[in-house]
């Protein structure tokens, strides 16, 4: 592996801002609105083409409504259910691997195997069982992420919580007097922070990819939301003829997950390099890779002495 | 002070898909010992002799398969909340590695700070002064607080975790290879402060290393541990000055003598440190000991006083 670029992640990073102003500034970025369309402007191609319009630079749908508006607002869809989702996982996954790593035994062989289930829910099946015994809706969606992503911050947060708590430091800890939540919140949790910050990044991309899966099988963000995989799903019927419905929600939603994992990739080198071995390959594998806690060098230094 | 009776410490050694366990390793196996207010005791031993599992012990990092632990008189075992804070707070801890042994992401005066209980009546800024105040006792700034660990060098570490020990004002302090992994260079500075320490503030320190110069330099008794077992036991310089069991002899003839010139007969030992999971019959050290005799191979030897105050576990007296 070379060592760590020290550029900045200049390209990830600018895809990422203008997703990031895109979402907030929508509303005076987006020259039509996304769910209102004029049926008579049905289906008009971009801008640059034959019959093309100035007052729809992307296009329209079937509906007539404006693709451009509908992909600048879709990016706020995939910005809140990316970080709602994250946070909910996130934090219930870390709670969890925390305790589970720090208690050991019993416990752990529970939450672990608790675990194991979570990482064995096939997601298009969880989707179909959502679409036949509720409503879709945006609540949904965030819930059905977080179900599914959950395990993956409970796995490597715990590997991560084996390592730590066999440094002196926890020990020594337990010799003052303190307790295990202290020492869980004071001293753990502080040193899993920046793998969290790694995971929580490179999993973005998965969750933009899955509420685009959701949407598209339609048991995602309901319609008329412009989200990009119910765009892409509209576009479906029409990709021979009206193209522009599909490709530019499609390009948007690529942008973004290579920005993502990108930011990823570098944030994993450069803040943690322990976690250099597990590649991007983390988000498309359902299965998480868990890390064997290394020994570290220093580590390695005071437990050497068995005495 | 603290007063250890019989202490065994085993660990099952499961054998994966086995239930059970097969066999156990016997890190200690029978270990008596006795630390008054002030002293120093010294335990020396190689690598998996059982001074870091004694020390944990102590510390009550690990319960004791068997025997007994007291405080001041108290069953251990047997404690109250309230006993068990008091102990807390008399009992501190300085480890070997000074890296590991302080929290990358705490500032130093939350590290020091640590053992101070929250509800001891003391205000914010007594603990602050507090801490300031046992920092200058180390050797720090007062005002290094506000500073994070990886501003400090190896040396500078230590002096910090000694100053986290010393907070609470602690009666004991158990001190785990405390300088093993500084610089030959920074040793001396440290041991040199502890000892002040200790004469300052009538501390009572364990010494745990395999270093024999720097336990001697602390320690007002020694006490010897082989495979898990004391073997001998006795005032500093008269286990130093006349060593009785071989191990000990052999131990002590590969240390450095105090005179560069002095002459000194070096005992090599053969073979390897017994295995822990079946140490040997007899006297543990039979198979490796120059002087064995057939008794040792068959009976095991205890500890008995062989001349006032020196105990030792050997079938030669």
């Amino acid at each position: 592996m070379p060592a760590p670029s020290r550029e900045l992640p200049w390209f990830p990073g600018a895809i990422l801002a203008a997703l990031v102003l895109t979402a907030v500034f929508a509303p005076y970025l987006a020259p039509q609105s996304p769910t209102e369309g004029d049926i008579t402007q049905k289906l008009i191609p971009p801008v640059w083409m034959e019959r093309g319009e100035g007052r729809h630079p992307l296009g329209t749908d079937r509906f007539g409504r404006d693709v451009l508006s509908r992909v600048i607002y879709g990016s706020r869809i995939s910005l809140v259910v990316s970080l709602l989702a994250i946070g909910l996982s996130g934090t219930f996954g870390t709670a969890l691997g925390l305790i589970s790593g720090y208690r050991g035994g019993f416990t752990d062989s529970l939450l672990m195997r608790f675990t194991d289930i979570g990482l064995s829910l096939p997601t298009i099946l969880i989707a179909v069982v959502l679409v036949a015994v509720s409503e879709p809706s945006f609540r949904n969606v965030v819930l059905v992420i977080s179900l599914l992503l959950w395990p993956r911050f409970a796995r490597q947060i715990r590997g991560e919580t084996l390592g730590i708590k066999e440094q002196d430091f926890v020990a020594l800890a337990v010799v003052a007097g303190r307790s295990s939540t202290w020492i869980i919140s004071r001293h753990i949790f502080p040193n899993v922070v920046p793998t969290l910050l790694v995971i929580s990044t490179l999993q973005v991309g998965y969750v933009i990819l899955l509420e685009g899966t959701l949407s598209f099988l339609g048991v995602g963000v309901p319609p008329p939301n412009p989200a990009w995989g119910l765009m892409i799903a509209d576009g479906r019927g029409f990709l021979a003829t009206a193209w522009w419905i599909t490709l530019f929600p499609g390009v948007a939603m690529l942008l973004t997950v290579l920005a993502v994992n990108l930011m990823g990739d570098w944030l994993r080198d450069h803040l943690d390099p322990k976690l250099r071995q597990l590649g991007s390959r983390a988000e498309t594998e359902p299965a998480a890779i868990e890390p064997v806690p290394e020994a570290r060098p220093r580590g390695a230094a005071a437990g050497a002495d068995g005495g | 002070m603290i007063e250890a009776i019989g202490l065994k410490k085993y660990f099952p050694v499961s054998s994966g898909f086995a239930i059970g366990s097969r066999g156990s390793v016997k890190a200690l196996d029978g270990v008596s010992m006795k630390v008054g207010a002030g002293e120093t005791l010294g335990i020396v031993g190689e690598s998996g002799s059982g001074k870091t599992t004694l020390a944990k012990i102590i510390l009550l990092l690990e319960r004791p398969t068997a025997g007994s632990l007291r405080f001041d008189g108290k069953e251990v075992a047997a404690f109250t909340r309230d006993d068990l804070a008091r102990y807390r707070r008399s009992v501190q801890a300085v480890f070997q590695d000074p890296y590991s042994s302080l929290n990358p992401r705490m500032r130093v005066e939350h590290i020091v700070a640590e053992p101070l209980p929250r509800d001891n009546g003391m205000s914010r800024a007594e603990k602050t002064e507090r801490v300031r105040e046992v920092l200058q006792l180390v050797g720090l700034r007062r005002d290094s607080g506000g500073l994070y660990p990886h501003e400090f060098s190896g040396g500078q570490r230590q002096r910090i975790a000694i100053a986290r020990a010393l907070v609470t004002y602690p009666k004991f302090i158990v001190l785990d290879e405390p300088v093993s992994a500084l610089d030959v260079s920074i040793r001396a500075q440290i041991l040199n402060l502890l000892k002040g320490l200790q004469e300052k503030l009538g501390l009572a320190y364990v010494i745990i290393s395999h270093d024999l110069a720097a336990a001697r330099y602390l320690a007002t008794r020694l006490a010897v541990m082989y495979a898990g077992k004391l073997v001998e036991t006795g005032e500093c310089d008269a286990v130093y000055g006349e060593p009785l069991h071989p191990y000990t002899e052999a131990l002590l003839s590969a240390a450095l003598p105090l005179h560069p010139s002095a002459r000194r007969q070096r005992i090599v030992l053969r073979g390897e440190v017994p295995n822990p999971v079946k140490p040997p019959d007899g006297c543990r050290f039979h198979p490796r000991c120059p002087k064995a005799m057939e008794r040792c191979r068959n009976e095991e030897p205890e500890g008995r006083e062989v001349k006032p105050g020196r105990f030792t576990a050997c079938h030669l007296y």
